[in-house]
């Protein structure tokens, strides 16, 4: 069998699996800490099993496991598919797999046991980062090759979503990961104090800016339009709102920052950068939802469809809310209350979670020889009840968040802060059950996922896809 | 913000490539056909066991 006439649909399936798997994981792992902060006694007085340790075991577990692994799956399908060829290499692509993987178990391994750099979303320490280094320069030759070789002209605009996503995070890695080893598991940052501040949240906002916003248009521009059989409401608009995105992103960082040690200028940069973000990103919204155009009715019947929308829904919400939060007088509301985690997990459960779902969906039957999923109506009940669970957990969120920002600043008319921390913190507690209720569901329906998954793949081996002949649509 | 000697410079380059990059791309009619690329995914069969054409 000739390996050049097939896609390479291994590794695809793999990273598939493992985006299941993690997914599971991640989300676990969200749900312990949500119930530690109501019920402070699941900590069992353990180190390892502290929330202070596990928060960043589930962001790392659902933005970098879950998420890039997704990815990974998403990005060498359709790149494949799209150029029609195989991928550049089919031994440097499973280096990517099990090099990922092996990053995401170290992971595992060294956070709970307190190894951190300190930096959000950036907590693995020097050895990890640098196998990261590695396994994304793989990927980048990968899947750069891939599209050098290709033999359909055109480069359809999901791929430059995935290589700007791609070149994006090399960038920001190794630019947020310069540090000094002082012994095997330890390293300082080179930066300190506010200018560590503003490089750290100019990684943290491109991390969300070009991982979990341009990588997952990437999935919204091939899956949406193959799954409801129209094609992209408007390829003009998709190329200029790539653009205008990727210009954009890249200043919004220190709105993250406001009303701290950087000065007031660069708070504003990143205030109005934020502002004008709002527009390519319901481009891409409204670009998606309108290739709905002409089958509306199939959302009464396809629950992956209704995933991948819904997904849009929340993306649309997500960037309306940034921007307003970057506002510096709302921001002197919402900053470091629970407003901010209602915000991420509008768009990490509803925006993120629910594209990669629907797109994993999609994948898993074409994977495994089959035609749909082992069972729709599993597919619709994932839907509904990790939507119930969004609706819980981002609405307990922000009247905690608002009810938080409000306790904090009330003053008596003798100027004396009217609440202490604690009664704030007291305050919370119905919510964080809400909350945590809320979750629960949504892990609900990763297990249902989970479930659905394993009924359809058992018993089923990888067979790689054959590559049509070119077709005489030229582009 | 001693930062911003990093990352403004940084943040240039950035802009010079993409923007290198889209002429480049444009130049050699990547954008030409804005209808055709839209339509062309849908007709690649990928839907059961064999796949393709």
């Amino acid at each position: 069998m000739d390996n050049a006439l097939n896609y390479n649909y291994k590794v695809v399936r793999q990273f598939t699996i493992a985006t299941v798997f993690w997914g599971v994981i991640g989300m676990l792992v969200g749900v312990l800490i949500a119930a530690q902060l109501a019920w402070p006694a699941l900590n069992f007085d353990t180190a390892w099993l502290s929330y202070g340790r596990l928060r960043p075991l589930h962001t790392n577990a659902v933005i970098f496991a879950f998420g890039i692994n997704g990815l990974f799956a998403t990005s060498y399908y359709v790149v494949q598919r799209t150029c029609q060829v195989r991928l550049f290499s089919d031994t440097l692509s499973q280096l990517t797999f099990w090099g990922w993987q092996a990053v995401l178990v170290l992971a595992t391994v060294t956070l709970p046991m307190g190894f951190t750099r300190g930096k959000e979303y950036a907590e693995l320490e020097w050895p990890i980062a640098l196998l990261i280094t590695v396994v994304w320069v793989i990927y980048a030759v990968v899947f750069f090759g891939t599209l050098i070789k290709r033999k359909v002209k055109h480069i359809y605009v999901a791929n430059w979503f995935f290589g700007a996503y791609i070149i994006a995070v090399a960038l920001l890695h190794v630019v947020n990961g310069a540090s000094m080893p002082v012994s095997a598991m330890k390293s300082y940052s080179a930066y300190s104090g506010v200018q560590d501040a503003m490089i750290q949240w100019w990684y943290g906002h491109n991390a969300v800016g070009f991982i979990l916003t341009a990588g997952y248009l990437g999935m919204v521009y091939y899956f949406i339009p193959k799954q409801a059989e129209r094609p992209v409401y408007s390829y003009r608009l998709s190329i200029v709102h790539f653009w205008a995105l990727i210009f954009t992103y890249m200043w919004a960082g220190p709105h993250h920052l406001h009303y701290t040690a950087l000065p007031d200028w660069t708070q504003s940069i990143g205030m109005v950068f934020s502002l004008i973000l709002l527009a390519p990103s319901w481009g891409g919204m409204i670009n998606g939802i309108m290739t709905l155009s002409g089958a509306w009715h199939k959302l009464r019947t396809d629950p992956i469809l209704k995933l991948m929308i819904v997904s849009l829904s929340f993306y649309g919400m997500a960037t309306f809310e940034g921007p307003m939060m970057s506002i510096k007088t709302v921001n002197a509301l919402s900053h470091y209350t629970d407003w901010g985690i209602a915000h991420v997990h509008a768009g990490a459960l509803g925006w993120v979670g629910f594209i990669t779902m629907g797109s994993i969906y999609y994948l898993i039957p074409r994977l495994s020889g089959k035609t749909a999923m082992w069972s729709t109506r599993l597919i619709d009940l994932h839907f509904w009840v990790a939507t119930i669970g969004i609706v819980l957990y981002i609405a307990s969120m922000w009247i905690a968040g608002v009810m938080q920002g409000l306790m904090w600043r009330a003053v008596n008319a003798d100027g004396t802060l009217t609440y202490t921390f604690v009664e704030g913190v007291k305050a919370t507690y119905p919510y964080y059950v809400i909350r945590f209720g809320g979750g629960l569901l949504y892990f609900s329906g990763m297990l249902l996922m989970a479930y659905n998954t394993f009924q359809t793949m058992r018993a089923t081996a990888s067979a790689d896809a054959k590559i049509p002949s070119l077709l005489p649509l030229h582009a | 913000m001693e930062a911003l000697y990093l990352l403004v410079p940084l943040s240039l380059c950035i802009v010079v490539l993409a923007v290198w990059i889209f002429f480049g791309a444009a130049d050699s009619g990547q954008f030409d056909d804005l209808d055709g690329p839209g339509a062309r995914i849908l007709h690649d069969d990928d839907a059961g066991p064999s796949g393709g054409i």
